[in-house]
């Protein structure tokens, strides 16, 4: 397993950014876990609708978006706010897709991240295509998707891995193995000893990355990255990681996990290690962790604000968004509605 | 001695008296060991009869009814979740293309005795992918039964029917419906259903109009009945049960008496199962009988929204129920 920083803060490896860049990385990861955490107060106190938390999953979203070009494609998943923001996507359009309001599932033009997938798997194609689609076009772009070992197991990983290999697709394959397909642990869900491993099948490369650690998630999507972009098709990259919280916040983990088992997954938080190692370099102190808190916070303030202000959907959305021009049925219910 | 239970532990009730019952039954699916199933279903039931009865499987719902389709050939019973009833969409191979269709293709030497249980419905503020009514999807394929319980005693009662049915039933249970409480007698013996898949029930007596639905729009149909009875319109009210076999003949004989027809579901109304019952009615002698067109009441043909109050603006509630009838009534 690839490792470069240590849950310590050490150096084990050669650093794929240096220290500026990744000041601005741990920053990301500040503001990421800030909407994390908003995210599930928010839902308990009924602003949000269901919410699945990624707390502990975010050096490697935001680690994983770090190499990543302008026009690069992000096909993610419903835990993936963090990878999709690094990508571009509004932080207000994140809160207000969660809101209960599809307009959140528009990204602003020019970015080039999918709305999240709420399905487990069916997105994991959709990339495949978007980067057989930019090499047609010849355009310089690749396509990244992400999703969790769950998914591994859908009949889609399978068809998404084989297509990409054998078309050599512009792909990076980020599998981000938080340890559970919602109550199903992951060695109930493959005999493969990695996940990594089963890129051998399709004949690619397959990477196992310590999925806590920064710089060994930005090392491994940076070459995989470059290897896509010089025709050599797909990368199959496995962070290990730990979803810290529920699956969703319709969920219980009490009932199948112990109540202490995140408790040494804390001692290896993304964010703790990535502190002591800028910390080292006398990159950061006391002072700019609150400073970089207190702006996460306000950020998120903000963004909750935009969402809620955006005016409740009207029924008219509900029609307007099912073909391109309305038919005569669709009107008549849709004057129904406005009733 | 009668009581009442929830939906839910009506349907836990009757999945213990089948894996007690009879060993060749099993249940499979996503999270209905150790968890319990997402809505709570199979409580229990892995410490009771252990993780080769109760499967918890990985998130593949091709392998979950394929391997159903093939366990259920050599004779097993097998009990097949998945965990929304929109991800048997992930599924429909093996179970259109092959459970469906082997009996016939194997000469009828072999049986697919599987039962698929899947939660349907929207009112969850689940949006869009984990709403939907598919019924009319799987009634449309030769070869399957679908089944979809209103009461509590049903849901017990329909799932043991469905077990011991020797075909392919996708047995569809409505997520709103899981806490509601109901009248309900277990019964011991699980080898003769008491419920009959492919009968539907007269379930309230009325003479002014009928209106025929199933699963939670028969609960909306009873409160709407009962609204109705307030401004003198006395409501007749079938609950179809299954509705493939669909059993017309209640129908039929039901709008003779009164003349008059509502048919009630949740999916959309664009060919759906009301579409299927009114051609049921009308091809029949019952049509000279009618004194009113025919109304259906359905969602709008929009997929779910996310947000509460469309959602609830988009699926059909009993005061749409009530409108329907009183237009029908008028006209």
């Amino acid at each position: 397993m690839l490792q470069i920083l240590t849950p310590e803060g050490d150096l084990v490896g050669e650093p794929p950014v240096d220290v500026e860049r990744t000041v601005s990385l741990y920053q990301q990861m500040i503001e990421a876990r800030a909407y994390d955490r908003k995210g599930m107060a928010l839902q308990k106190q009924g602003r949000l609708a269901t919410y699945a938390p990624f707390e502990g999953q975010e050096a490697a979203q935001i680690g994983a978006a770090a190499p990543l070009g302008d026009d690069d494609w992000v096909v993610a998943t419903y835990r993936d706010a963090a990878l999709m923001w690094a990508q571009g996507y509004p932080w207000e359009l994140l809160f207000l897709g969660r809101v209960g309001d599809e307009r959140g599932g528009s990204p602003p033009d020019h970015v080039p991240v999918l709305p999240p997938s709420i399905t487990v798997g069916g997105h994991m194609v959709h990339a495949v295509g978007l980067a057989w689609a930019a090499r047609l076009l010849g355009e310089e772009r690749i396509a990244l998707t992400s999703f969790g070992d769950g998914a591994t197991s859908e009949g889609d990983f399978h068809e998404a891995m084989n297509f990409a290999a054998v078309f050599d697709t512009p792909c990076v394959f980020l599998c981000q193995n938080n340890g559970y397909a919602i109550s199903l642990p992951r060695e109930a869900q493959t005999r493969s000893e990695t996940i990594a491993i089963k890129a051998d099948a399709y004949g690619v490369p397959g990477v196992q990355v310590d999925g806590n650690d920064l710089f060994a998630v930005v090392s491994a999507v940076t070459t995989a990255r470059q290897s896509a972009l010089a025709g050599a098709g797909p990368t199959l990259i496995e962070a290990v990681t730990y979803r810290l919280g529920p699956h969703t916040t319709a969920d219980d983990p009490k009932r199948y996990r112990p109540d202490d088992e995140p408790d040494p997954w804390r001692e290896r938080d993304p964010l703790v290690r990535a502190r002591r190692y800028l910390e080292a370099a006398d990159a950061w102190d006391e002072e700019s962790e609150r400073a970089a808190t207190d702006r996460a916070t306000e950020t998120m303030d903000r963004a909750i604000e935009l969402a809620e202000a955006t005016p409740d959907t009207a029924p008219d959305h509900v029609f307007e968004g099912m073909f391109a021009e309305m038919p005569p049925h669709l009107r008549q219910q849709l004057g129904e509605a406005r009733r | 001695m009668p009581e009442t239970t929830t939906y839910a532990k009506a349907l836990n009730t009757a999945l213990a008296g089948l894996l007690a019952g009879d060993e060749r039954v099993f249940l499979m699916g996503e999270d209905v060991g150790v968890y319990g199933g997402a809505f709570g279903v199979s409580d229990g039931l892995l410490d009771r009869f252990g993780e080769d009865r109760v499967r918890d499987t990985p998130i593949s719902e091709d392998a979950i009814v394929g391997a159903g389709v093939g366990a259920a050939l050599t004779g097993m019973l097998p009990i097949v979740e998945i965990q929304f009833s929109d991800f048997v969409v992930n599924a429909m191979d093996p179970l259109i293309n092959q459970a469906a269709k082997l009996h016939f293709m194997y000469g009828g030497r072999a049986n697919v005795p599987l039962v698929i249980r899947a939660p349907g419905g929207g009112g969850t503020g689940a949006a869009a992918q984990h709403s939907q009514s598919l019924e009319a999807w799987f009634a449309h394929i030769p070869g399957l039964k679908v089944v979809l319980p209103a009461t509590v005693q049903d849901a017990h009662d329909l799932l043991i029917a469905a077990v011991r049915d020797p075909n392919p039933v996708v047995f569809l249970e409505h997520k709103l419906l899981y806490k509601t409480e109901g009248h309900f007698e277990a019964t011991d013996d699980v080898e003769n259903p008491v419920a009959k898949i492919g009968e539907s029930r007269v379930i309230r007596h009325g003479s002014d109009l009928t209106i025929a639905a199933y699963s939670i729009m028969t609960i909306r149909a009873l409160q709407a009945a009962e609204q109705l009875a307030d401004d003198g319109i006395d409501v007749e009210v079938i609950d179809l049960r299954t509705v493939r076999p669909l059993d017309i003949g209640p129908v039929r004989e039901s709008v003779m008496k009164t003349g008059r027809l509502v048919v009630a579901h949740e999916a959309p109304i664009p060919v759906g199962v009301g579409a299927e019952v009114v051609a049921g009615v009308v091809e029949s002698n019952a049509l000279d009988y009618l004194l009113a067109p025919v109304r259906r009441v359905g969602a709008m043909d929009v997929p779910m929204p996310y947000a509460k109050d469309l959602e609830q603006a988009v699926i059909p509630q009993t005061g749409d129920i009530v409108d329907a009838v009183k237009e029908v009534i008028k006209s």
